[in-house]
């Protein structure tokens, strides 16, 4: 069965050079809307209006984006008299609380063993954590290896707005985790609750069952976003500035 | 039981009248039969609630037909259950019950029709329904371990919001609970999986190996630690609100139940879905299946460690995934639907790149193929592994991919078409096996077919409108929209109030039909075994969930 060694070999290397350089090939993260500033005050309020979740937000010309609300509808994109303007970029992860931050240290940094817990997640988040496995992205690379124990994970990544079933286990694999470590949530389900919300079945985000350090916004957020926040958490790259957190409502 | 044949299918599919005339000889005065709209053929409204097993057992049995699902709803004073089967070629068939609010209890038909198990534990949990003859009702999607007995949260009275039901301070962790294990043979024992496992990257689900050592005797899945209650979020939500956790209950296949989601509102509203938007949806929807294959393809590689075919599959998956993004924003979808049409246009050129980057998808799809087959480490771990016969499948109405490697499976795109499928050219492949090889098989057939379909859809693109949309507000109405999803057929079923807001909304998903199946392929296997058979099926947590 050589042949499989010549098939792997004849499609080269498709590996992105992130983190040295930033990637740009088209279709590798959908981008998000970026804070607009309109001719009148009324443009702005109606950009407010239209976003089903609150994550544009109205004052005076400028319609402010608050990205972890964000669900990625494209409905102030397309369709829409007073669309926004439209970044591509994927380096969205910010630090829930700063004054009590800190990467792990430094004995981390080549070999950082990840935790996945899916608590309800869509699907999406789970397959984009899948793709950092592939070739493209290869985390292996960069030092980050999944692990199937939480005794051995230093950070623990939660996709998903916490279903009710999955509370239990997730405060489980939380507390057989060894000190330090660091949590996750990745996606906009996991930070605010998303499209499911708060009820009697969906906790509302994974920070009103367990402490959060870091956010990665996004639905999903793409793979060269979850490889930006699993560098945060090591040190290795920094977390949007703080002023960009405050405005988008943490 | 014994299966006879559909006594009028020798040529072509009956007629509505004559299905009508069969039930009507049948059954006499017991039943009437009329003729329904949105999306329904025929209803059947039952006058005594006994007869229902016989019924539906004729229907699924002596006829024929497939299982839709079962859609129970609580109105103003009573219950009122809709059995839906599929009647080949001629349209979808309610079995209507209505019973009095105050009874709480209704014959079970899942003696009768095995594939309706779980959509009667799935009402008896959150509706409280009793279903007399259910041999097996409670854990399911409530687990008993943490859930009390008699709580319903689907029903009317109770809000979806936190502080009305308080469920977590309700809930009462049960230490003693123990699942409900067969296996008693001395020295057995039972190896539980999940629902947090496989380094998380797994969906959460719960799997109780019964073994005596290497072989595992049963397996049953034990699902629902993702249930979210989106039917139940979507009641009081206007269209646009529901559509979007329609788009986001589960994303691997998000196209699709989207789609679904808005055929069903565009027969409540009328809406005449313009050419050009039902052209590129059957692009977008075959966008979504051949990457949502592709990717299922790379985790069969992956379950057998072949790790260079499986790094090849995923290659072919993400760049599709960014063929997606640059076609229409999103590497899922998400946000492209909208009833009455798509929320945008696309030029021309954008289609055409599509089309080309989907014939180099396909192409490096047909390689890995060929390579594939001529790997006999490969095809010894899937050949026999999971096997399901024809009768299982059509016992178990299994859907998808999963029923067509079994013979089985109806294809919605041939069968009950809609958005245009039946002027399309495209063959719908089946296998008769049943195991992990021809499941593979039938991906790969179903991708390349896929990819004949966007070619034909891209070139008959015309220019014209993108969108009829809702004018004057949509007014109340019942409906149900039906797509060919990846995994099989996804079922939508919408009632929207005066307001135009969704009283009920039920979403019957393919994932939910072929859980119910999948301990039938987990019989007597090997330990090793279990994740390849796991990938071969492609199933998803959270499609099932919901």
């Amino acid at each position: 069965m050589s042949f499989w060694f010549w098939h792997g070999l004849r499609n080269g290397v498709r590996t992105t050079r992130y983190p040295r350089v930033l990637e740009s090939a088209i279709g590798v993260s959908p981008g998000r809307p970026a804070t607009t500033e309109f001719a009148s005050a009324d443009q702005a309020a109606a950009a407010a209006a239209n976003c089903p979740t609150g994550a544009i937000v109205a004052a005076g010309n400028t319609a402010r984006v608050v990205l972890r609300n964000c669900i990625h509808c494209q409905r102030c994109r397309f369709g829409f008299p007073h669309a926004l303007a439209w970044q591509t970029d994927y380096e969205w992860t910010g630090v829930t609380n700063p004054e009590a931050f800190g990467p792990l240290p430094s004995a981390y940094r080549r070999s950082t063993h990840i935790m996945v817990v899916d608590a309800g997640d869509c699907g999406a988040c789970l397959r984009e954590l899948k793709q950092l496995n592939n070739p493209f992205y290869n985390m292996h690379r960069l030092g980050f290896f999944l692990t199937a124990t939480p005794r051995a994970a230093d950070v623990l990544l939660v996709v998903g707005p916490v279903s009710e079933n999955m509370r239990g286990p997730l405060i489980k694999t939380y507390e057989a985790m060894p000190t330090p470590k660091r949590v996750i949530a990745v996606g906009t389900c996991a930070i605010t609750g998303g499209v499911f919300g708060h009820t009697f079945m969906s906790a509302g985000g994974v920070a009103s069952v367990l402490p959060v350090d870091l956010e990665i916004p996004g639905e999903p957020p793409p793979p060269l976003a979850i490889l930006h926040g699993l560098l945060v958490a090591t040190g290795r790259k920094p977390p949007v500035p703080q002023e960009t957190m405050k405005e988008r409502g943490a | 039981m014994p299966m006879t044949p559909f006594p009028l299918s020798t040529g072509n599919p009956p007629t509505l009248d004559q299905l009508a005339a069969v039930m009507q000889e049948r059954f006499t005065s017991s039943v009437s039969v009329s003729r329904a709209d949105g999306g329904i053929a025929l209803s059947i409204p039952l006058l005594e609630p006994s007869l229902l097993p016989a019924v539906c057992r004729f229907l699924f049995w002596d006829l024929g037909c497939s299982w839709g699902g079962l859609i129970v709803e609580e109105r103003a004073t009573q219950w009122r259950l809709s059995y839906t089967f599929l009647a080949t070629g001629t349209g979808w068939i309610e079995v209507l019950l209505e019973v009095p609010s105050g009874a709480g209890s209704v014959p079970s038909i899942s003696s009768e029709v095995h594939a309706a198990d779980w959509h009667e534990r799935e009402a008896e949990d959150l509706f409280g329904l009793q279903f007399e003859g259910h041999p097996r009702l409670g854990d399911f999607i409530l687990h008993d371990q943490v859930w009390p007995e008699g709580a319903a949260p689907h029903r009317k009275p109770q809000r979806k919001s936190v502080d009305a039901q308080q469920t977590h301070l309700r809930r009462r962790p049960n230490p003693e609970w123990r699942p409900l294990l067969v296996v008693q043979d001395p020295g057995s024992f039972a190896m539980p999986v999940g629902p947090v496992y496989e380094g998380g990257i797994g969906e959460s689900l719960h799997f109780m190996l019964e073994t005596v050592g290497e072989d595992v005797l049963r397996a049953v899945p034990r699902l629902f630690y993702k249930f979210r209650a989106v039917e139940k979020i979507a009641e009081g939500q206007t269209v646009a609100e529901a559509l979007l956790l329609a788009e986001r209950f589960a994303a691997t296949s998000s196209f699709a139940h989207s789609m679904s989601f808005c055929s069903a509102i565009e027969k409540i509203g009328s809406l005449e879905v313009p050419n050009r938007a039902t052209h590129l949806r059957v692009m977008l929807s075959e966008l979504e299946r051949l990457r949502h294959h592709a990717g299922t393809i790379a985790d069969i590689c992956q379950s057998t460690a072949l790790a260079v075919a499986a790094s090849q599959a995923a290659i072919i998956e993400e760049e599709l995934l960014r063929t997606s993004c640059r076609f229409t924003g999103h590497r899922y979808l998400f946000g492209v639907n909208a009833p009455g049409g798509l929320q945008r246009d696309f030029d021309d050129a954008s289609a055409g790149h599509l089309r080309l980057s989907v014939r180099q998808a396909t192409q490096k799809l047909h390689l890995l193929e060929e390579r594939l087959y001529f790997t006999s480490s490969f095809l010894d771990r899937l050949e026999d592994a999971g096997v399901v016969d024809p009768e299982k499948a059509r016992d178990l109405n299994l859907l998808g991919p999963v029923g067509r490697a079994s013979g089985q499976g109806h294809d919605l795109r041939r069968e009950c078409p809609y958005n245009g499928y039946q002027s399309y050219d495209f063959e719908v492949p089946r296998e008769s096996e049943g195991d992990g090889y021809a499941r593979l098989r039938v991906l790969f057939q179903e991708a390349y077919q896929s990819e004949r379909l966007i070619s034909q859809a891209a070139e008959r693109l015309e220019p014209g409108p993108i969108c009829t949309p809702v004018q004057a507000g949509l007014s109340a109405g019942v409906a149900l929209g039906w797509v060919e999803a990846p995994i099989g057929a996804a079922l939508h079923w919408i009632r929207l109030d005066e307001s135009g807001r969704v009283e009920r909304y039920r979403a019957i998903t393919p994932s939910f039909n072929n859980w119910l199946g999948f301990h039938v392929a987990v019989e007597d296997f090997a330990f090793q075994d279990f994740p390849i058979i796991l990938a071969t099926f492609g199933l998803s947590a959270t499609e099932c969930d919901r």
